[in-house]
């Protein structure tokens, strides 16, 4: 790195030295000739790798972005901010997003994860927001290589490493497994926060003269330009990227966040704007926050708090290190916010201020290494409109739905529950402390985690979702299918639907057939979004998800956040006593293709997605909300991965309570996987009031049971064995594999 | 009876705690840095979890030289009631006011659930206001809660009925199963399980409730349980 500091410009551009950073010929051009009309230095050239990175510019995503619905009443702040905010009312709102972590953590695991944890809680305390839950969204490969065990352990680890020590509680999540993540995890982390709308904060910089002060850990050579090593595909020769990940102190940013919190609950009138260091560390976050001000800015990089010796220009604007705050404050309070920052140890040092004109510039032990205008690198990268080509894949199925041939039910559903996307997880989520802040009230394991919102009757219900399996097939239903799965997770829980953040974890989006899924898939969510009225209002793109020139399923994945209006209609998985009635909501067709099912009898996800009807899934949440609003509601499940059978035995095995069912269905569609459906429990008092609400939607299947057995008799065969053995084989599965 | 809750740097349950006491117990209760020397004007102190200066060292190893252990020291030797959880039990270790030390888990892992506990000893100012032997169910959230003492300083514990609370099913191979103790005058308690999140039933449980309420009760009848029985 000190070497190439030294290129010149000529050598750069002889060199194409600016490859290497990520940028292509075109761009490396249309800086020279239409932005800076000269050649840039090294510095500059890191600064505009850094920024138009797809991390930081969203280059080729930013017109699928664009079809997402980002309106509603109660949207505060959409997508662009650091984070998105929905009104919740009483002068309080709530503020999520999430990010993926996937190349750091394919490369060091623990760090990878940690870090990734630790960068979104960032964005949230940065819109004045404190912190209230995490959740976490993994994807693996098949977990039967020591590889993928590692990987496993390792991520699991430095999620809870990090979120168990800063003191957020981690209350959900979800996990699958599919060989095509082997090389290439998925590490989405989502972060959820509680804000008085008085304490609303932006990126910005404004008001020449008002000062930048840089707030945190010091700056070292940890994940240097690490927003264009994310942004770049994996292969099996590149195996020197670890220097591009950082190292989280989760201790460092407990002190940061709540010397940030103070400084903008009681120094409200000092504070411009803040803003997080992320991805491509001090440029993004001065720049962004100069850009959005409309302002100029002068950076002094002596008075960078740094780590270690001889740092250049270069490694000091585009490093990652982590647990780093950029704050904008006005002239003259420098001595008063500094005092907050003392109390808790923390670096608070003034490093540049807003100048006039729309310049930025770096000085640098006296000499200006950069001096170009702040919009070019914070909006004006190029942007592309990629060539979207249907894939092959989709146009070679059959298209009659797979159906299982199963002699014995109950062998093939024990068989099902130790599957490791079935399987429970307890033994990895318990690993999180999820109760910390004693406000959860769902602990991980139910649809949605909930926590409760003090001094209120109300509740946020919390989850993320998508089947990736789904996408392969289909990505535009796939891509509805995950915003339904989400919104029901949420209904089961008793809240109504508000709001989503997404990770659009994709292949390389320069191949047109896996643009064609990503812009699918978008279409796919934003459709959904708008029925459910949810608007996304934040999110993140990680493209290029391959090894080895084969990309991952699009994974899409869903957070959402649900509003409980009142704690009484918090809902779990769980039956509740012996003697209530069993309902499936929703009608069961033979849905198999990309099930658990078939690819568990057929090892492989194939054939047309079966159909999938929006308005019918919305009709049936609105109804199972209201009957849960209504107070006649004792469980409910929303039935996703592994059919109805599934779910049935997973709402035994909370209370340990048994069930006595009868279907008319054959015993093979109880491993479907039709979508709108739930798995609904009622006490007999509220049997008739429920169904004359719910009319021909449910069909009434049996009653729960003190008796240690699951027992549902189908057309054809039953389903029949003890419910502490499921529990024990579905329990036992994922330990066993993990060893 | 006004409780002090000392705060590290890194003490991330300080506010459960403070919550509890206020909007549960409604007993007055101020947080406190762990810069301060002077305890006076409190009836009680309690240590809360987390993790002091991140524990990247033994837990509670750099948080027993705060200024304000000097001062909580002096409050115990004074027979007034300490109590830590969690990483305060461990930092109580590391001070010397309890005996004793934590480990990691067996597991090696971070352990989060509800763990159910036997009370082996109502006879403390922590815990007459549960009945004798009752079973109580609450969370624990650590990852070096195994409790380890030598045999000596086992059957010094036994003998005195220090062991106070035990695991029914123990998730971290603590000796003897001991989730809590206190020390031979009786007058400081140490547990990993946290009381503070069980104050509730819409948390989960309300087991946790009996130590407050205890500590609140034996206050009020002057202190007649300060020597340990």
């Amino acid at each position: 790195m000190l070497k190439t500091a030294k290129l010149t410009p000529e050598a750069i551009r002889d060199t194409q030295a600016y490859q290497q950073l990520g940028l292509t010929a075109d761009e490396y051009r249309l800086i020279c000739e239409q932005v800076l009309h000269r050649l840039p230095n090294y510095t500059e050239v890191g600064l505009f790798s850094g920024m138009w990175s797809e991390h930081c510019s969203y280059k080729n995503s930013k017109p699928v972005l664009k079809k997402f619905w980002t309106q509603g009443d109660h949207v505060l702040a959409g997508p662009g901010e650091g984070a998105g905010i929905i009104d919740i009312g009483d002068g309080q709102a709530v503020v999520f997003k999430a990010e993926s972590h996937n190349h750091p953590s394919a490369v060091e695991p623990y760090e990878g994860a940690a870090t990734g944890v630790g960068g979104i809680i960032r964005d949230i305390f940065s819109m004045g927001a404190k912190p209230v839950a995490l959740l976490d969204s993994l994807r693996f490969g098949e977990p039967t290589d020591s590889a993928t065990t590692y990987l496993i352990s390792q991520v699991v680890a430095g999620i809870g490493g990090y979120g168990n020590c800063i003191g957020i509680p981690t209350i959900g999540g979800d996990m699958a497994f599919d060989a095509c993540y082997q090389k290439n995890p998925l590490v989405n982390a989502m972060c959820i926060g509680l804000l008085n709308h008085a304490d609303m904060q932006k990126g910005q910089a404004t008001g020449v003269g008002n000062q930048i002060i840089y707030v945190g850990a010091k700056t070292g050579r940890d994940g240097i330009n690490g927003a264009s090593f994310a942004s770049a595909e994996f292969n099996d020769a590149k195996e020197t990227q670890r220097s591009a990940v950082q190292v989280g102190d989760p201790f460092m940013e407990k002190l940061l966040m709540d010397a940030c919190l103070e400084v903008i609950h009681e120094h409200r009138d000092s504070l411009v704007g803040i803003q997080d260091m992320g991805a491509a560390g001090l440029v993004s976050s001065s720049a962004e926050m100069a850009s959005k001000a409309g302002s100029g800015l002068k950076l002094n990089l002596d008075l960078v708090p740094q780590r270690e010796a001889d740092m250049t220009a270069f490694e000091l604007m585009l490093s990652e290190s982590q647990e780093r705050m950029l704050l904008c404050i006005k002239q003259g309070s420098a001595a008063e916010i500094r005092e907050v920052f003392d109390k808790y140890g923390l670096d608070a040092v003034v490093i540049g201020e807003v100048v006039p004109g729309h310049q930025y510039q770096l000085v640098h032990h006296g000499v200006l290494e950069a001096d170009v205008p702040v919009d070019a690198l914070a909006t004006q990268a190029p942007v592309y409109q990629r060539e979207k080509r249907r894939p092959q894949r989709l146009d070679q199925q059959v298209t009659t739905q797979f159906v299982p041939t199963i002699s014995d039910v109950t062998a093939t559903l024990k068989q099902l529950l130790q599957q490791p996307t079935i399987a429970s997880k307890r033994s990895l989520f318990e690993t999180y402390d999820s109760q910390v802040q004693t406000n959860t009230v769902v602990r991980p394991g139910s649809d949605a985690g909930v926590i409760r919102i003090r001094q209120t009757d109300k509740a946020l219900a919390m989850t993320t979702d998508v089947n990736g399996r789904y996408l392969h097939l289909n990505p535009r239903v796939g891509g509805e299918m995950a915003v339904a799965e989400a919104a029901r997770n949420i209904v089961a829980s008793g809240g109504l639907p508000l709001g989503v953040t997404d990770c659009l974890n994709f292949g390389n989006p320069e191949k047109p057939e896996q643009f064609y899924d990503l812009d699918e898939a978008a279409q796919g969510i934003s459709r959904a979004c708008q029925l459910f009225n949810t608007p996304v209002i934040s999110g993140n793109v990680s493209l290029n998800n391959e090894s080895n020139g084969e990309p991952i399923y699009p994974t899409p994945m869903i957070g959402m956040v649900g509003l409980i209006k009142h704690l009484r209609d918090v809902t779990t998985q769980d039956f509740k006593q012996a003697g209530d009635k069993v309902y499936v909501v929703g009608a069961t067709h033979a849905d198999f293709n990309g099930s658990e099912c078939q690819k568990m009898l057929t090892g492989q996800v194939s054939g047309n997605l079966f159909d999938f009807d929006l308005a019918t899934e919305h009709r049936h949440q609105k109804l199972v909300l209201e009957a849960i609003q209504a107070g006649l509601v004792a469980s409910a499940h929303d039935v996703s991965e592994g059919g109805l059978i599934t779910t049935i035995a997973e709402s035994c095995f909370g209370g340990d309570l048994g069930v006595t069912l009868t279907s008319q269905l054959p015993a093979v569609q109880f491993f479907a996987e039709t979508q709108s459906r739930f798995v609904v429990s009622v006490t007999p008092e509220y049997q008739a009031a429920f169904e004359a609400l719910m009319q021909e939607t449910i069909t009434y299947l049996g009653v729960t049971t003190a008796e240690d057995r699951l027992w549902v008799k189908t057309a054809d065969q039953a389903f029949d064995l003890p419910v502490s053995e499921a529990k024990k084989l579905w329990e036992g599965a994922l330990p066993c594999l993990l060893k | 009876m006004k409780f002090a809750i000392p705060v590290f740097p890194g003490s991330n349950c300080d506010y459960d705690l403070l919550n509890a006491l206020r909007d549960c117990l409604h007993t007055p209760a101020d947080l406190v840095p762990a810069t301060t020397t002077d305890l006076s004007g409190y009836d009680a102190v309690i240590l809360p979890g987390g993790f002091s200066y991140g524990d990247y060292l033994r837990s509670g190893a750099i948080a027993r030289f705060a200024p304000v252990m000097t001062a909580v020291k002096a409050f115990a030797n004074s027979g007034k009631p300490v109590m830590g959880i969690c990483n305060g039990f461990q930092i109580l270790t590391e001070a010397g006011l309890l005996p004793g030390a934590l480990q990691a888990n067996e597991s090696s892992k971070f352990i989060c659930q509800v763990s159910a506990l036997h009370v082996s000893n109502t006879d403390t100012r922590f815990t007459t206001a549960y009945a004798r032997h009752q079973d109580i169910k609450l969370p624990i959230a650590h990852g070096e809660g195994n409790y380890y003492c030598d045999d000596a300083t086992l059957a010094e514990l036994k003998a005195h009925n220090q062991i106070v609370f035990e695991y029914v099913d123990n998730p971290n191979g603590s000796v003897a199963n001991i989730a809590g103790i206190v020390n031979r005058r009786g007058n400081v308690l140490g547990m990993m399980p946290h009381p503070e999140r069980a104050v509730e039933t819409i948390l989960g449980s309300v087991d946790g409730l009996g130590i407050f309420d205890s500590l609140l009760m034996n206050h009020v009848q002057g202190d007649a349980h300060v020597e340990n029985r």
